[in-house]
């Protein structure tokens, strides 16, 4: 059976339906997610079985990996971040075009893990902003699916004009980041 | 070749009977000056057939006051499979050892590693630049007397459970 997105609400007639662009384009933007799978270690081989024919993220429109950054909305960081890679990290953010979010995998991506010694990045949100963080040792895929489900929410309801206001910028400021110009 | 035999053969390159243990694992173990570490290596290199340097490491032991630093070669004789340990003491106001890399291409690397880690520099080096930590790190790690744990991190910051 193939299950369909439901349509948002709106005024239905014969022939036409209205809703808002809003809504429209946060179904659009959250069932065709490209994630950038930015795997380190060994929260990056439970993506691999997320990625496989058992738990399929294809299901949820993220059927497209890529690895170049200026084609991908979502940068899926799993596993052990060192303080070395962390500028690669941040150039990689950097390079994603807007609206991009962050899924950080794993609890060295969210706060060091175990590593707490002086060459690993104490969780990615010292240097990049976060925007759900996945627990776990590493997670099961289900876990990362349900990190994956919870972008979908906040790409869905996202308002168009969340990526120009002031309090998105100051954020982006405080970790050092150009905002894009518009 | 057995320990003895190797022993003797130091000691005819070095002139002198450097001070020698066997540890617990049947290996040798020799302690030289910095000043003696090229002409020993260049013997056994070019007279004993040890033709590999296994690895270069260093160490830090505070309370050795005078020889603070070591630095240890492990050099290999692959035909009669006998290994040697070379072991050179420093103190903490001359870190400075000769460097390897005019004998062993592979000397490069683990001297930049060990001083990366403890900062001994090694004298003749071509690129005596760190490689394993980041570049703008401004200490010396695997000293000791630097803590392990990573001063950024926030989640442990509990009263009973944390530190």
């Amino acid at each position: 059976m193939v299950k369909t997105v439901d349509a948002p609400e709106g005024i239905e007639g014969q022939g036409f339906f209205a809703t808002s662009l809003d809504k429209v384009i946060g179904i659009a933007r959250s069932n065709s997610i490209w994630p950038l799978p930015f795997a380190t270690s060994c929260c990056g081989i439970e993506f691999m079985a997320t990625m496989g024919a058992n738990y399929d993220l294809a299901r949820f429109g993220s059927e497209r990996l890529a690895f170049t950054p200026r084609q991908t909305d979502l940068l899926m960081v799993m596993g052990t971040i060192s303080k070395k890679m962390a500028p690669v990290l941040k150039q990689v953010y950097d390079q994603m075009a807007e609206p991009k979010w962050v899924l950080s995998v794993g609890a060295c991506a969210c706060s060091g893990g175990i590593f707490d010694t002086y060459s690993v990045l104490q969780g990615i949100d010292k240097v990049i902003p976060v925007d759900v963080y996945v627990p776990g040792c590493p997670p099961r895929p289900e876990q990362i699916i349900e990190g994956l489900m919870k972008i979908q929410e906040l790409a869905k309801n996202e308002s168009l004009r969340r990526r120009d206001s002031d309090e998105y910028k100051k954020m982006l400021e405080s970790y050092n980041i150009q905002s894009a110009e518009q | 070749m057995d320990n003895q035999l190797l022993l003797t053969h130091i000691t005819s390159i070095m002139g002198a009977e450097p001070q020698a243990e066997i540890d617990n694992y049947g290996m040798l173990n020799v302690a030289v000056s910095a000043d003696a570490l090229i002409g020993l290596v260049e013997g056994l290199k070019s007279q004993q057939g040890f033709i590999y340097l296994t690895d270069i490491c260093g160490a830090h032991y505070p309370e050795r006051v005078g020889g603070e630093f070591e630095v240890v070669y492990h050099l290999h004789n692959l035909v009669a499979n006998q290994r040697v340990r070379i072991k050179v003491a420093l103190s903490e106001s001359a870190l400075t050892v000769p460097t390897l890399t005019g004998l062993y291409a592979g000397a490069n690397w683990m001297e930049r590693e060990t001083f990366d880690f403890y900062g001994i520099q090694f004298d003749g080096h071509p690129d005596l630049r760190r490689i394993l930590n980041m570049d703008d790190m401004d200490y010396h790690p695997l000293r000791k007397q630097y803590a392990l744990e990573d001063e950024t991190r926030t989640d442990k910051n509990d009263t009973f459970f944390g530190r």
